[in-house]
Parts: structure tokens; sequence; C-alpha cells
């Protein structure tokens, strides 16, 4: 398997990632690299065996569906590059 | 009142309960060290003196009200991947240079309540993604044992705090060896523990799988004394544990006469185990048989794959949780931007390094249509049969024994143009975190150049008590673990 360089911009417009020409040349050569590692395992036949997100097949846990956490806006806002009057700001998305 | 050189937690607490030490005079004896010898290491990434000092006169507080718990006014630096509510919080990443956690980690919360003090925020790779924590946006920590080399990572400056004794202990988080590795590399012990026994909230996430933290020590009791601290059940983090707190401590006296050892034959032939480690194991090995051990060889058939596999379900995972560093709630939003989906590119290209953008192209790549099959399912039924791997061989042995990383600490700048190059040092250490088993590393030997040495056990799920009895007992019985660098 080979990246090209013009699946290399599309991963990184899925993943939101702005790169460069000489960045996508770079990023093409070493990702080639470690495919060629994560590609051994093609070599193993998991025909019938059940994929596994986590070893100890947890059940995940149900709790009431009530409001357990107090109003902390302002305390996590603090952090925000850009707000007003409680809103998160960003570029204007409709003309 | 003066502290001994490289106090054992143990040493720490007599001396603070019989009021020999202050806990303020502690935490300012290493804040001391610390303004000495940190610009040489490049471990701290934040200090609040203040905030140190007043954590310290609360449990001076505590002690003279009487209150016993062992960790009470005993120092800790903290990775900087946990959240302390109000403290600067950076994963190592320019995306959060100025993050200030708005709330604190279960785990930093719980040794708080047992009374430890905080004295820092150390470095780490961006993200906790790499093995030398030469991904930091904030430089590279040096190693104690020789400022050239790398100390390891992802827990590189917890471990190098620790061994430089700029911190009696540390936490780390492992996803892939980012604790046991760092360990091995700074003559440290360090542990794992079962996936889901210490809570994650308030972790900033890599691999949600697999991340599990834990604590960096000088030695086996160490460790048992701040795990027993940090775990417990967390209703916050939907993957933690309901199971009682174990005193880990407890149980490190015991005798280890016939506990099976199994020795892994696809790890104990691995090519590229560089020979100072292959013989170091093996005088390990006459240690463990004279303690009365029985070595048993076990095979892992499909362990080999557990690289190619982590290296596809940990960029999953990252792609996905990462996808929320996106310029608007928080972290770093680019100056220059033409509209929204410029302002996410552009910010994300310029917040995240070339390690980390490397892992989330990996995660989109094999989750993208097309290829999920091929990649991410594959990747999760090895995942099931490592494990089943594992479980055979506890058929025959009650721990697995292998070295933690194929060679010692290299030095700084000698892998980072191949990532491959540095992918392949995890071959030890991943399988553990794709199966959820705990596992340690504890030193047991030098190469010629004076290099500390580690190995790595393994357990079987919720074996945290016979790993660290058994380390224990190693330990009683070697002065590898008591060795510390020059100059420090």
């Amino acid at each position: 398997m080979a990246l090209e360089l013009a699946q290399i911009h599309r991963l990184a417009h899925l993943a939101r990632l702005h790169i460069t020409e000489v960045e996508a040349a770079d990023v093409s050569q070493k990702l080639n690299s470690i495919f060629g590692l994560i590609d051994q395992m093609q070599a193993v036949n998991t025909q019938g065996v059940s994929p596994t997100a986590h070893a100890q097949d947890l059940v995940l846990r149900l709790r009431p569906d009530v409001v357990t956490e107090r109003d902390q806006r302002d305390h996590f806002q603090q952090n925000a590059p850009a707000s007003e009057e409680g809103y998160y700001l960003v570029p204007k998305v409709i003309e | 009142m003066s502290v001994s050189a490289y106090p054992s937690l143990t040493q720490l607490a007599q001396a603070l309960h019989s009021r020999q030490i202050s806990a303020v005079e502690l935490a300012q004896h290493y804040l001391d060290r610390i303004a000495t010898h940190n610009a040489k290491l490049n471990v701290y990434l934040s200090l609040d003196a203040d905030r140190t000092l007043a954590d310290a006169r609360e449990c001076d507080a505590r002690l003279a009200a009487g209150e016993q718990n062992a960790l009470l006014g005993i120092p800790i630096a903290h990775k900087d991947l946990f959240c302390i509510d109000g403290w600067r919080t950076t994963c190592g990443s320019k995306m959060l240079h100025n993050f200030v956690a708005p709330y604190t980690a279960t785990v930093v919360h719980k040794l708080r309540e047992a009374g430890m003090v905080t004295l820092g925020k150390v470095n780490m790779d961006e993200f906790a993604m790499g093995s030398s924590n030469e991904n930091s946006y904030f430089g590279a920590v040096h190693n104690p044992w020789d400022p050239l080399r790398v100390p390891g990572g992802s827990s590189g400056g917890s471990a190098a705090c620790v061994a430089a004794d700029l911190a009696p202990c540390a936490t780390g988080t492992d996803t892939g060896g980012s604790i046991r590795q760092p360990s091995a590399f700074t003559n440290l012990t360090g542990i794992k523990p079962t996936y889901g026994l210490c809570s994650r909230y308030g972790m900033v996430a890599f691999a949600s799988s697999l991340d599990q933290a834990g604590p960096i020590a000088r030695s086996s009791e160490d460790c048992a004394l701040l795990l027993s601290a940090m775990t417990g059940f967390d209703e916050r983090d939907s993957t933690s544990l309901a199971r009682p707190v174990v005193d880990y401590r407890a149980h490190l006296q015991q005798s280890i006469k016939g506990l099976r050892i199994g020795l892994p034959k696809e790890f104990f032939n691995a090519a590229g185990t560089d020979t100072a480690v292959q013989a170091a194991l093996q005088q390990a090995i006459a240690v463990w048989r004279s303690l009365g051990a029985e070595m048993v060889e076990v095979s892992l058939p499909k362990v080999d794959y557990s690289v190619p596999a982590y290296y596809v379900v940990a960029p999953a995972e990252a792609s996905s949780n990462l996808s929320r560093f996106d310029g608007v709630r928080y972290g770093h939003r680019a100056a220059l931007y033409k509209d929204l989906n410029d302002m996410y590119k552009k910010s994300r290209a310029e917040g995240f390094g070339a390690e980390v953008k490397r892992r989330i192209l990996i995660g989109t790549y094999v989750l993208s249509h097309g290829y999920y099959d091929a990649y991410y399912v594959q990747a999760q039924k090895l995942r099931r049969l490592i494990a089943d791997d594992f479980a055979q061989a506890y058929q025959h042995c009650d721990l697995v024994l292998s070295p933690t990383a194929p060679e010692c600490a290299y030095p700084l700048g000698s892998k980072t143009d191949d990532p491959l190059k540095m992918y392949l040092g995890d071959i030890f250490t991943v399988a553990a975190n794709l199966t959820g088993q705990p596992a340690m590393s504890l030193p047991c030997g030098f190469d010629a150049q004076g290099l500390p040495i580690g190995m790595q056990l393994i357990g079987n799920y919720f074996d945290e008590a016979r790993m660290l009895n058994a380390a224990q007992q190693f330990q009683l019985a070697t002065d590898y673990h008591l060795q510390r660098p020059k100059g420090f």
C-alpha cells in the first residue's frame, strides 16, 4: 500500500489540519514506512474472531437522567480564545 | 533538619511523623533542589511555590492533629496531563500552552486527600505520544544518568525528576509503555495497573481504551503505597471498575517460593535486543531462582503483532479524542484565518507538533471508509488473540517476565527522524495496554557505560499485589534500585 500525496491532502482535510506541500511529502514518506509495519497484521487470519475494544468486556453503567453538575460556564469560558456574553465566538458561518 | 539523600517514602513518612522535619521544610527542600537542578534537565513545566507551601502547611496541621496516613506531607510531581484546578496543564503541547485547568483529576484529588503535596507539573511528550520525551513543545527532558541521553517517554519528566531527586515520586500515565520504559531508562520502579483501576477523569485523553495512570518511584514498596492511594472506583470515568481498594503494602513481605515466572520465547528471542539487556535479564533470572521462583518457558504466538495493532488502535482513538481541539472552547487559536474551517485547520496545524499530526493522520486513515475493516477491526481482533495468548500462558505461570525495553537510554536526537525506529522500542510494553493487564518495570542492572536496565513483570488482571510482592522480594535481594545518578 502506498499513500499518494493527494490522499495525504484528503486525510489532512478530514482531520482539519492545514498542511503544506513540503509537509505532505515528508508525511507521505513517513506514513508509508509506518504502514509497512502496520500491514504485517494482514498476515494473521482472524476470520471468526470477535473484535474487542476492551479485554474485560465491560458493560457500560447507566445512571438516572438527572442533572448532577452545577453550572460552571463562566469558569470554563475563561479558557476560551474568544467569548462574549456566555457565547463562544467563531467566524461568521452564515452570510 | 536535613533530608537524607534519595529517601524512600517510608523514610520520609518516619521523619514527618516523628517531627524530625515538617511538611513545609520538606517541600522547601525540594523547591530548593528544583531551583538548583531544573535548568539542566528541563523537567518542571510549572511551579507554584506559594500553593505548594500552603498545601504543606495544611499537611503540618493534619500531622499535628495526629493523622496517621503514610503519605501525609510527602511531596509529589504530577505529569502535566493531569488537570489540577487553577494550575496550567499543557500536556506538553503548544495547543494547551495557556490552558488553566478548571477542575482536578481524580487521581490527583485522591493523592491530595491522602496528604500529598504537589511540587509542580512535569514535562512529557506532547499528548503522551512518544518514547523519548523529545516531542514536547517545551523541549526535551535530559536523562539524569547522562544528560546527552533521553529519559524515555512519554512520562520522561516524571522519571527524570524522581531519578534526580527533584521529587521523591511522581505520577505518570501509560498508553503503550509510558510509565515502564522511562522507569527502565532512569533506574526507577513504575507500575501501570489493570485498566480501570485508576480513574481517567481529568487526564487529557490520548487513547482512551489504553490510557492508565500509575506511580513512578524508587522501589516496589513506594509504588505499593502510592498505587493504593491512586486507585478506586470513580463514577466520573465510565470505564472505572468497582472493586475494593487493595492495601498493596500488606502483601510485600510474603515469600515468593514456588512463584512461577513465565519467560515468553518471543520476548527472549526478539531481534534487536541489546546484549547488555539480555545479560542483565539472565542475571535477574538467577536471582529469581535463588528466591525460590520457578522459571517456565511460555509462548505468546501473536504477541509479535502487538506493535502493528497498537499503532492502529492508539492513533485511531487519538484522532478521535484530539478532534476536540478546535480553537473554539479552549486551546490555541490561529491569529489569521479566512473562515471557520480555515480557523480549525490553522489552529490545529499551529497547535500540534509533527508526531501528533502524524498520528492523527494515521488514525483518520484507519477509521476512514473502505479501510476500517482492514485496519481498525483487524487490530481489534488481534487484541483479542493477544489476550487469549496471555490467558493460555497463565495456565502455566503466575507472572510473565521480559526486558522493559530492547536497549538502554539512547542519545538525544538519534531517533527523531525515524518514527518507525522509535515505535519498535515499544515491542515489550504495548501488549499489556492492548490487553489491559497490569505491568511494571524494575531495575535489574547496568550496561558497560553505567546506564540502567529495566525488566518488566506482566501480571494477570488485578494481580498487582503479587507483582509488587515479587518486585519487593527482588529488591530486598539486590541493590540495583538503590543506585542513583551522579551529580544530583
